[in-house]
This record gives C-alpha cells, structure tokens and sequence, in this order.
C-alpha cells in the first residue's frame, strides 16, 4: 500500500467576491507533498500563493475542490475542528513574526500549548525545550522588543514548534530580516526538514527559494512550474554569528 | 484554555494598559462606593430611627387631654385636662386591643441626695407604664401596685439621675428628698440613651402616682392632670386601638357628631412608619443612581473593550492560527471585560466601606454594614461586565484569523 502522502490537493478552486467582482485566486490547483520535504513557493505578488498558503494552513476553505491533510479530507470541517487541526498538525511562521508585545519569549512559545490544554508544567518545558532547539534558550525571558529581528523569527519557530506539528507554513519568514540572517532561519529550516517535519515556505526571492528541495512557482492561480532539485545547503558565514553580540 | 489561565492572560492584558483599565473601571469604582457608602450609612440612620422608636416604647399610643379655646385662642392640646381617671379605667377594661395603659403626670423637681442634688423630670405612673415603655429594670425593683394602692414614698430613677447623684454608688436603698419629701430608692432603669431630638430619656425619677398627687403636685380631682399612655396588644392593632380609644373617649365625653374631639391620639407606630418609608424612599433613589452609575461604567467598559478588540486585532488572528477557537477568543475578552467590572466593584466597595466609616466617624453617625448589599454590588457589576462586554467579544471571536492577521 502506498504512503499516504501528507499534503494532496485536488482540483482546489478559490474564488473571492470583493463587491461585485468575483476573483479567481486559485484556478484548479492539484498538488502532493510528502513528508520531510522543503518545499518553496513562488510567484508574483496576486499569483494565488498567499491564498494556497491560507488553505494548507486551514485558515481558508478551497470553493471547490478537495485538501486531504493526513489523508483527511478536512474541507467543509467545522470551524472548531480545523482550529484544532491548526494546534496540533500545522505551525505558522509570518513575516512578521506575530509575536505577542510585552510577553517574554518563553510565553509567547507557549501559546499554542495553551490552547491544546498543556498542563503549566510540561508547557515551560516543551517551551524551553523549543527555544533551545532554535537556539534561543538564554533568552526565554526576553520580550520581544528587547530581540534583533532574527531572534524575533526563531522565537516564532520555536512557536510552531512547540506543537511537534507535521508541517510548517511560513510566509516570507525572511522579508524582514538581512541577508546574513535570512540564511541563519533558512538554515533551521533546513535542519527541521533533516528532522522529518514538512516545510512549505512562499517566497519571492529566488536566493531564499534555492535553499529548497522543490520549487513550486505559481501564476494567475495556477501551477506553472513544479521542479524538485537538489537543495543549496544554507551556511551562515562565517563573519559574527550574531551582530549584537558583535557589538562591544 | 481552562479558565486559570483565561484569567491569567485576562490580568496580564490588563495590566498591560494599567492606567486606561483604571480610568475604564472608574465609572464602576464610583457607582459601587456611592451605592456601598450610602447604604451603610442609610441603614445605620434607620437603625437609629428604629432604636428610638422601639426606646420609646413598642406599639404606643399617647392620649393627650384637649384644648381650651379662650376668647378665640387656641390653647393647644393639653392645655385643658378632659381626660378622667374613669377614662383611664375604661380604656384599660373594654378595648380588647390596648395590653396596657397607664397615666404620665409630669413634674420638674429638685431631687437631692445626701451630698448632690439634681433638678429633673417627676413622673408619676403606675406599674403599667414600665410594659408600655419596654422599659425593664437594671438594679432593685420596679414600682408595683402596692405602691400605688398604698401611696407609699418610693421612687425608680433613670440611668442619668443616678449618675448625677449617687455617682458609681448604689442608690437602692437610699433616700432622696423630691420637694423635701424623702423618697426610699427602691430601683434603678436600665439605659435607654437619647431620642431621635435629643432628649434624654434616663434623665427621670418614678414615683407612684397616688404618692406623686398627694406630695409633689396635687391633682384635679376627677381629672388626670396628664397624658395616658396606651400600649397595643401588637403592632398591627395599633391603628385598630387608635380608632377605638377615640370612639369611647367621644362617646365618653358625649360629644356630637361632628363636633371636634376633646382630646388627641398619637400614634407613634405610625410615626415610625413614615420614617421607615422616608428611608425606603432614599434607599430606592439609591438603587436608581446606582443603577444609571453602573449602567454608564458598563457602558465605557463596552467602550474599551471594543477599541482592545481592534487594537489587538493581530493578536486575535495569531491566537487563532496557532489553535484558539472562536470560543476560546469570546472567553478570554468576556472574562477581561468581567475582570475589570468585578475589580471595579471591589475596589468600590473598599473606597465605599472606608468612605462611610470616614463620614461616620467625622459626623457621629452609626454605620451598619451589610454582607448582603456588598455582595449584591459585586455581582452585579460582574453581571455589568458580562452584559456589556459580550457585544465585544463576540466580535473578537467572529474575526477571520486572516483579515485579523493582516490587519495593520
């Protein structure tokens, strides 16, 4: 019996009514990812790939069309199942960041342990555990305004982590941050997806997308290019491992 | 989420914009401490109110003699005695609704003891009296009706008169001199403390009334040169005594129908009644500023609320992502919302409960605190906090978690 592959759309349709224009975002997209791959997805902006993004992540259900995650098909669940299916399978990582102000690194890892109904002690436990694994663990107790913006996105990771989720969405996760540390969160990617978790990232930068095992590139709702090659493999340079602790 | 942790994260983003959740609770702070101060000290002046009523004597009612009328002057009730002592015994023998009544003479005398002396009001009464009055014995005995049968030379002092002239000391026993008349003091009255006006109520001497006609001021004859007090066999037939005492006293008097009576009734029930209802009237008024109060405090929680739900737009569409339901979304703004009413109120009724004992101390007024009005001003600023707080969170959990995520 084959593998059920993680990801399977079929013939997924989105369609927006904004006023009295209807909009096509997706015209008939069909696609599978299998487990632990890398998977980057481009496309010019209005290309539909925000929209597939939304729907992987079950924050958005396709018009027509089936998202079988797991092998479930989960569209038309109710909104509570798929806040479910969004705890325990799927971690989000944003632009940017979405991280909550005032809220220690360490609390903000938690949340969506919080929402699965952690108990507080296994929670700072699993948190930590996630901060260490994005290498973070010394500064748990930094809000977010007291971190470089790379520091920022792993504590995010770290979040999507927490869960032990199957696959990792992220969205431009390097749009704001520099070069040096768009290829530092690349290279965790990178590292997750050796660990078995299933990366898909949307990008419009090529040099970010290399670093991916498939490149999907998407235009006006459609896939135009589907190619699976072998990944640049993503090693920060050598120059100070982190500007702030470059600083004097 | 279970709700430590709602309550939790509430606090938290509370704490977070701590002086706008201060001045939004404020409206709430205000209406409970108004509603808890005016209460406490609204019900100790009804305490008052009731404690002087019931120290002046339980379902009373007061006979007073009627008037002259000279030369087209009216000389005020009392001023004429029309009252006999065969009334008396009428009222005390065929209306099954008086329990007791008794004559009041009234003298001001110098009283002296062997050192001090002391210038205060004589009554002269019959035992009756003392059960009309509730009023009961702190040391020896009461008058009896032997004394009044028998005229003899005893006297019950009040409270005050034993302070003025005996000090500490026990006066039972002792003799005092009433207009060079010795007295033996066979009894001392408890307390009873002042009137609503003032008035001291143990600042008296009791003698017996047949002792009081024959040596401190002689009588009228036939007529009671003084008021009869009556007592009612219950609260309820106080009103049902005062119709009947006035249809003897008139047919006693043979007085036309028609003509005035000769005579007037107090009813000091109904007295204390419209006290009673003067307060309710106060206690209602109250309740409805402390309803607008609470109402407008709801109103600028609904207000904060609604611009926290657009503020943290973001945050709501994060929650959502990572796995928070639409109803995990509506609790946690719902028990803000709670949080800030419910701190409100008992913030109120602090600054509520110091501000009455404040007043109280400063004017010497009584305070009476009441569990039940505290608890009632607490939970209904918690009920304040969830009606007008649900609108927003409603709204909170109906957001798309993308708009809310892209929301600037």
């Amino acid at each position: 019996m084959a593998r059920v592959p993680l990801v399977e759309l079929e013939g997924v349709v989105k369609t927006y009514r904004m006023g009295d224009v209807e909009v096509q975002a997706l015209r008939g997209v069909s696609l599978t990812i299998e487990q632990g791959e890398f998977t980057a997805v481009m496309g010019a902006s209005g290309s539909g790939k925000s929209t597939l993004m939304n729907i992987l992540g079950c924050l958005d259900q396709p018009t027509s069309g089936r998202y079988r995650l797991e092998g479930q098909d989960v569209s038309g669940l109710p909104t509570e199942r798929l806040a479910e299916i969004r705890n325990r399978t799927i971690g989000f990582v944003f632009q940017s960041f979405n991280l909550l102000s005032r809220t220690s690194a360490l609390e903000n890892v938690e949340l969506p342990l919080l929402y699965a109904g952690v108990p507080a002690g296994e929670r700072h436990a699993r948190a930590a555990e996630a901060l260490a694994q994005v290498g973070l663990a010394d500064r748990s107790g930094h809000l977010p305004n007291q971190m470089s913006g790379g520091q920022q996105q792993r504590v995010a990771i770290a979040r999507a982590l927490v869960n032990r989720p199957r696959v990792i969405l992220a969205d431009e996760p390097t749009g704001n941050l520099d070069s040096r540390t768009s290829v530092e969160v690349m290279s965790l990617f990178q590292e997750l997806g050796r660990g078995g978790i299933t990366v898909v990232l949307v990008t419009h930068e090529p040099d970010i997308a290399q670093y991916a095992s498939r490149v999907l590139v998407m235009r006006d709702g459609r896939v135009l290019s589907d190619a699976r090659r072998e990944a640049r493999r993503a090693e920060v340079p050598d120059p100070p491992p982190d500007l702030e602790e470059a600083l004097p | 989420m279970n709700l430590l942790q709602t309550l939790r994260v509430a606090f938290r983003a509370l704490t977070r914009n701590k002086m706008r959740s201060f001045l939004t609770t404020l409206g709430i702070v205000i209406g409970v401490s108004a509603v808890i101060a005016m209460v406490a000290i609204g019900d100790g002046a009804k305490a008052r109110v009731e404690q002087a009523f019931a120290a002046m004597g339980s379902n009373m009612l007061i006979v007073l003699p009627g008037t002259t009328t000279a030369g087209g002057a009216h000389g005020g009730f009392g001023s004429m005695p029309t009252l006999t002592w065969d009334d008396l015994k009428a009222i005390q023998n065929e209306i099954p609704t008086v329990r007791a009544a008794a004559p009041q003479l009234r003298s001001v005398a110098q009283v002296l003891s062997e050192d001090q002396n002391w210038t205060t009001q004589v009554i002269g009464t019959t035992p009756d009296f003392f059960v009309i009055r509730s009023w009961p014995v702190a040391r020896g005995s009461l008058l009896t009706q032997s004394d009044v049968d028998g005229g003899t030379k005893v006297a019950v002092l009040g409270a005050t008169v034993v302070a003025k002239l005996f000090g500490a000391g026990n006066p039972v026993g002792q003799v005092i001199r009433v207009k060079n008349v010795p007295f033996t003091v066979v009894g001392v009255l408890d307390k009873k403390g002042q009137s609503q006006w003032g008035q001291d109520f143990d600042d008296v001497l009791f003698v017996p009334v047949s002792t009081f006609l024959q040596k401190i001021q002689g009588g009228l004859g036939n007529y009671i040169a003084g008021t009869i007090m009556v007592s009612a066999v219950s609260a309820d037939a106080t009103s049902r005594a005062e119709s009947q005492i006035r249809g003897l006293l008139r047919d006693r008097h043979r007085l036309q129908a028609g003509a005035d009576d000769d005579f007037s009734i107090r009813n000091l029930s109904e007295i204390a009644a419209a006290s009673q209802e003067g307060t309710r009237t106060l206690t209602t008024l109250l309740a409805a500023i402390a309803a607008v109060s609470l109402l407008v405090g709801g109103i600028g929680i609904m207000n904060i609320m609604l611009v926290s739900v657009t503020e943290r737009t973001r945050e709501i569409g994060l929650r959502m992502a990572v796995g928070a339901k639409p109803r995990d979304i509506r609790l946690q703004f719902l028990v803000e919302a709670l949080a800030l009413a419910v701190t409100g109120g008992l913030i109120g009724v602090g600054l509520g409960l110091g501000a009455a004992w404040r007043l109280a101390q400063s004017f010497g007024w009584q305070v009476l605190y009441r569990p039940d009005v505290i608890f009632i001003a607490v939970g209904f600023s918690g009920l304040v906090g969830v009606g007008f707080g649900f609108y927003p969170a409603h709204r909170a959990s109906r957001l798309d978690p993308i708009q809310a995520l892209r929301f600037e």
